[in-house]
């Protein structure tokens, strides 16, 4: 097999056209004493992601390292970047994934060093979310360190809009959230600001599936892959009730960037997006701040479900002593309390730890900290419970029934059949 | 013949051999070399890695119980039917235009060329505002007080490919004129007189004898557009990203798609491999009919 993908390597970067070259930095021995240079190769580009990744590298120079940036523009880049690196015999020290099934098939394939010493060290089995562990935690060995938390599925509203439209209080059902929808619409805004790419019909889809079927269903459709769980008529009923927000959206949606959308709540020209917390980004640079300008609510009502995501650092195998020592510090350093509040204050997510100074954090974070410490909340992102494959799968259906008039039924089956079809 | 002159001649070739050796080396590994490599995957159940295993033909048969792939196979064929033809007959009359002895031809000739020069991962960008119905020429045209005014392709799930059309044929136009003109210029001047002595009208010339002329320009031209046909990839995500839905996919793109955001290069590789297998299919024709007509000396 090793040789299959040695052989395999200068093949795979030649198909990797699309500028995802290998950027050679050869991670050389240091000698004893020297700094543990730690290359890291990541996709946070934007103003505040590379503010947010500056932190981790300063904690990580702190503690001893050399932090060696690899940004590349772009997770799926990224990624590509990663995987040919392994394969061609050059791999970072460490790499961004999401906190999902993306890096299976590295585990599976043994190129993956463990950070056990690090993990059982630090409590992660304690502290950390049980749907970020099921992810990172393959065969009892810890083959990743989570760094951040997303939940994909925040509501972000503008409040001058809400206002303008006369509506005082958050829904706490879906019926409600239609109502309010309905209201905003006859105010003359758009009411629901939507970016109608595939990832983001996904992401509006799983946070409607969550709140309308429930936490039980939703783990029997993403999880068990129960073809019966996916032909009842509850999850039909998701289905008909996610296409009715279809009403409420602009003509222009398809195509259109998330944050694009995210501007549109900015400028109060629409009421509300469905959208990760990452948004908050788009919010702050726009000088707006959490529960004065724009609100921000997880869901309906006290005990909505809250989907969990995040971004997590793999460890490339090596049998470089130094560059194990580097990998195992900065597990140690990222998932440290103090690195982990610096770095989700100004990422937009929360940390992966509740044992932490929140007082730096805005309002959405805390709550979202609050919730997270109650476990029955939590509901793991469909991708760690389905390959990459899969997900793009359901994607293409998704897309297909909320953007052609296709019926719930049709919608139903082909759902059904994605699933099967692994 | 003497010994020293045969002698001289195979160094000749010799010396032409070793000249040649690394393009023929570049060919056998890096194009032959991957599509056999591409092939050899196909077969096999590879996901984020290539797998050494062997699964027969069920990449293949997972490709076509795909809807996006057959989906994006009928996309590509209506797009390149539509996209050649435009640019053929709008890059025609383009350089007829500028063959007219007009004002400024070096200017206008530049203007026409110009989006051709251009990425298309920019333009498309501003293509999509254009087209876009909250944004371009829908509402431009509602402002100035066509309220009824329609024309929201890109959102359609029917017309979406079509916006591409559109926009690639605009890219791509000018390059064929600059190659029907070039054709137009080195046809002899004695021929025009020669119509005009006889009274045949202007356009009945271009059609009947300045056109057959121009075979070598046209095929030209036929091929580099058929070669953007089916590598169209950087326009359609740039404007519609496939959408709405999957309305405007294209097999490149459902390649990237799989090979990297959805970790199946088995998937991918077998998508990559009947593509080339199209292509060979429509090309071998023409080069057969070609290698004829060169045996005919025609």
């Amino acid at each position: 097999m090793k040789k299959a993908i040695k052989m395999a390597g200068a093949t795979a970067l030649a198909l990797a056209g699309c500028g995802a070259f290998a950027q050679g930095v050869p991670a050389a021995a240091p000698a004893a004493g020297a700094p543990l240079k730690a290359t890291v190769i990541h996709w946070w580009t934007s103003g505040g992601e590379s503010q947010a990744v500056k932190q981790f590298a300063d904690a990580y120079n702190k503690a001893g390292g050399q932090w060696i940036d690899q940004a590349v523009a772009g997770a799926e880049q990224a990624r590509a970047t990663t995987i040919n690196r392994i394969v061609g015999g050059n791999a970072p020290t460490a790499a961004q994934f999401n906190t999902s099934r993306q890096f299976r098939d590295f585990v599976e394939q043994g190129l993956l060093n463990n950070v056990d010493d690090v993990a059982i060290a630090g409590k992660w089995d304690q502290i950390m979310p049980a749907s970020i562990l099921a992810a990172i935690k393959i065969d009892g060995h810890f083959y990743a360190a989570p760094v951040d938390i997303h939940m994909p599925a925040w509501f972000f509203y503008s409040k001058a809009a809400y206002k303008k439209a006369g509506i005082a209080a958050e829904p706490q059902t879906y019926d409600e959230f239609l109502a309010q929808l309905a209201k905003l619409k006859a105010a003359g805004l758009v009411p629901l600001a939507f970016g109608g790419q595939v990832w983001q019909e996904k992401i509006t889809f799983d946070a409607i599936f969550a709140m309308v079927g429930g936490a039980d269903l939703y783990l029997k459709v993403y999880r068990d892959r129960d073809q019966k769980a996916v032909m009842s008529p509850a999850f039909k009923q998701v289905l008909v009730d996610f296409k009715k927000l279809k009403a409420f959206v602009d003509a222009g949606s398809p195509g259109r960037n998330w944050n694009d959308a995210t501007a549109m709540v900015v400028s109060g020209k629409a009421g509300v997006q469905i959208m990760g917390d990452w948004a908050k980004g788009e919010f702050s640079s726009a000088k707006q701040v959490a529960g004065k300008d724009f609100g921000c609510f997880p869901g309906f009502g006290p005990k909505a479900p809250y989907i969990v995501a995040g971004d997590a650092f793999v460890f490339p195998k090596t049998s470089n002593a130094a560059t194990i020592k580097a990998q195992k510090l900065l597990a140690t350093v990222v998932t440290s309390p103090a690195a982990q509040v610096a770095f989700s204050s100004r990422k937009g997510a929360i940390p992966i730890r509740g044992d932490v100074d929140e007082s730096s954090l805005d309002i959405c974070a805390r709550q979202g900290l609050a919730i997270i410490r109650d476990k029955s909340r939590q509901l793991p992102n469909s991708e760690m419970l389905a390959t990459p494959d899969t997900t793009g799968a359901l994607q293409d259906v998704l897309t297909n029934y909320w953007n052609k008039n296709q019926s719930a039924d049709d919608a139903q089956k082909a759902f059904a059949r994605a699933l099967k079809d692994e | 013949m003497t010994a020293a002159l045969v002698k001289k001649r195979q160094s000749v070739s010799v010396a032409a051999y070793i000249a040649l050796i690394p393009m023929a080396l570049t060919v056998l590994l890096a194009y032959l070399g991957t599509m056999l490599w591409t092939a050899r995957v196909s077969v096999s159940s590879s996901r984020t890695f290539p797998n050494s295993d062997f699964v027969g033909a069920s990449q293949y048969i997972r490709l076509f119980n795909n809807e996006r792939w057959l989906l994006s196979l009928q996309n590509v064929v209506v797009y390149g039917v539509l996209f050649i033809a435009a640019c053929l007959i709008i890059g025609f009359l383009l350089a007829v235009f500028i063959d007219q002895k007009v004002m400024a031809e070096g200017a206008l000739r530049t203007i026409f060329l110009y989006p051709y020069a251009m990425s298309f991962v920019a333009t498309g960008l501003i293509w999509q505002w254009i087209l876009n119905p909250e944004l371009g020429i829908q509402e431009v045209l509602r402002k100035l007080g066509f309220t009824e005014a329609k024309f929201d392709w890109i959102v359609d799930q029917d017309m979406a490919i079509y916006t591409i059309v559109i926009a690639t044929v605009w890219q791509a136009s000018g390059l064929v004129m600059a190659l029907m003109l070039s054709g137009l210029r080195g046809i002899d001047e004695e021929l025009w007189k020669a119509a005009r002595i006889d009274g045949i009208p202007r356009w009945r010339v271009y059609v009947s004898i300045v056109l057959p002329m121009l075979g070598p320009s046209v095929s030209t031209a036929f091929v580099l557009l058929f070669v953007m046909v089916v590598k169209v990839f950087d326009s359609v995500v740039a404007m519609t990203q496939g959408g709405p839905g999957t309305a405007s996919e294209v097999p490149a793109k459902f390649i990237m798609d799989y090979l990297f955001g959805r970790a199946n290069i088995g998937l991918a590789s077998a998508a990559s491999i009947v593509l080339l297998a199209t292509v060979l299919a429509i090309v071998a024709p023409l080069y057969y009919v070609r290698s004829r007509r060169a045996d005919k000396g025609m």
